[in-house]
């Protein structure tokens, strides 16, 4: 396995909110990608935005912007 | 074949469509399962023709769009999931029974109806609406198109009714959708029910529902949604609170390209062509002795439908005769429409309904009319 780093990574309530903001991502030409849930946030299921710490208040932005809205945020070992 | 049953199904799907479904057909994984690039490919396909679907409509967003297998699937959602015992909710003659039993099954559990009749030539009047309106309406339920008469609701006049009553409006975009523009804020519609298969040039197995934002629907199913396994119950949000299990998103794919091939194309020119087809077979046959047109043809606003009658002849008989002899595709019998049938006194007899499509052509329809003459002068 790879090893570990701290990542942002921003959970949705629904696959179509995750969709929207890898969308909104590319269109900004911010960072990250989709990745399924980790563990260490929730067990089950779903999509989540992963990212570099450092793209925070960008991805804030992004989201403010185009209306999407996280379930959460964490910042967690991926 | 000359096809011209094009209110149950078109039949020439664009050949984006199909392209579109055999390229998801290959590509796409399960969406929302996972973050493969085939369950993303699909997750993404799904979510552009959300995008696509809300834009036509001119939802507030993507995610007020939730995708059904067909109209009657997005209306029982919503009218099983809108009302409780003691709700009054007002509908018309005109419905199709994809309301119609829904609502009856809404009324035995305690929901109060009006069903509002319509004048001789099939027409409701948004007046009579208003009066029913009660204390404790909840909503007006109505078809924006006759599927049998194609005579058509005015849903801007029901939607200032319904805004200034504070009710809920649900429509029944069935035989409307892709043939007249909805703009869903516009008009004040709470739902919005449409299927893929017809004038959206879809493939069958297609459709969804506008819900405006902040309307909470009870959900019809629950199920697998992609997220929050371990919650017992299905999550709340939209569209995945509507929406469990997998997706048709093959179909779907097929879906989001047509309606970009409606765009494309333009909806107005695709309907004046349908009207113009529609306009030449009523000139052809209304003064035909025997033949009995139904529905409203002096006001140009319809959708391309021309349901008839020849003499005391059964509709079946006439169709089949349509088929066999000229390979003129009709639908004949009662078009689930039972009450609309019965203000037309057609409920024995039923009606033979021609519906137009632009891909129809204008010999097709000459070469209809005459059948129908045919068929008329050997009755006499």
């Amino acid at each position: 396995m790879r090893k570990k780093e701290m990542k942002l990574v921003i959970t949705f309530h629904t696959t179509a909110d995750a969709m929207a903001m890898e969308k909104a991502c590319q269109e900004h030409g911010a960072p990250g990608r989709l990745i399924p849930v980790p563990r260490s946030i929730s067990a089950g299921c779903g999509m989540a935005w992963c990212a570099p710490l450092s793209e925070r208040e960008r991805l804030l932005g992004v989201m403010k912007e185009r209306g999407i809205e996280e379930e959460d945020l964490h910042e967690c070992l991926v | 074949m000359i096809y011209m049953d094009n209110a149950a199904t078109t039949i020439c799907k664009p050949d984006v469509v199909k392209r579109a479904v055999l390229e998801a057909l290959d590509t796409f994984g399960n969406a929302g399962r996972g973050t493969s690039e085939a369950a993303l490919h699909a997750a993404r396909g799904i979510y552009a023709a959300r995008e696509e679907l809300a834009r036509f409509f001119h939802a507030e967003q993507a995610s007020c769009i939730a995708f059904t297998a067909n109209s009657t699937e997005s209306l029982n959602i919503a009218l099983k999931g809108l009302f409780c015992p003691g709700d009054h909710v007002i509908t018309t003659v005109m419905e199709h029974n994809s309301v119609l039993r829904p609502l009856y099954e809404c009324e035995e559990n305690g929901v109060e109806l009006t069903i509002l009749g319509c004048d001789e030539k099939g027409n409701i009047s948004p007046a009579e609406m208003e009066n029913a309106v009660r204390e404790n309406t909840r909503a007006i339920v109505c078809t924006h198109a006759s599927n049998l008469t194609g005579n058509m609701i005015d849903i801007e006049a029901v939607g200032k009714i319904a805004r200034k009553n504070g009710i809920l409006l649900v429509v029944d975009a069935s035989q409307s959708a892709g043939v007249y523009p909805i703009d869903v804020q516009k008009t004040g519609i709470s739902v919005l029910c449409f299927t893929g298969h017809k004038s959206l040039m879809g493939p069958q197995g297609t459709g969804g529902m506008y819900v405006k934002p902040g309307l909470h629907i009870r959900p019809l199913l629950s199920g697998g949604s992609g997220v929050d396994t371990y919650n017992r119950h299905h999550p709340a949000q939209m569209p995945t609170a509507l929406e469990a299990g997998t997706l048709n998103g093959h179909g779907i794919a097929g879906l989001a390209a047509a309606v970009a091939w409606i765009e494309e194309k333009g909806i107005d020119a695709l309907r004046e062509r349908e009207l113009a087809l529609m306009r030449q077979f009523y000139e052809g046959v209304v003064r035909i002795p025997e033949v009995k047109v139904y529905g409203d043809f002096t006001v140009r606003k319809r959708c391309p439908i021309v349901s008839l009658n020849i003499g005391e002849y059964d509709s079946s008989e006439v169709s089949d005769e349509l088929n066999m002899t000229y390979g003129i595709v009709t639908r004949p019998g009662a078009h689930c429409a039972p009450l609309m049938h019965r203000a037309l006194g057609t409920v024995e007899q039923g009606a033979v309904r021609f519906s137009f499509s632009h891909y129809n052509t204008e010999e097709e329809v000459a070469f209809a009319v005459n059948a129908v003459k045919e068929l008329a002068e050997q009755g006499e």
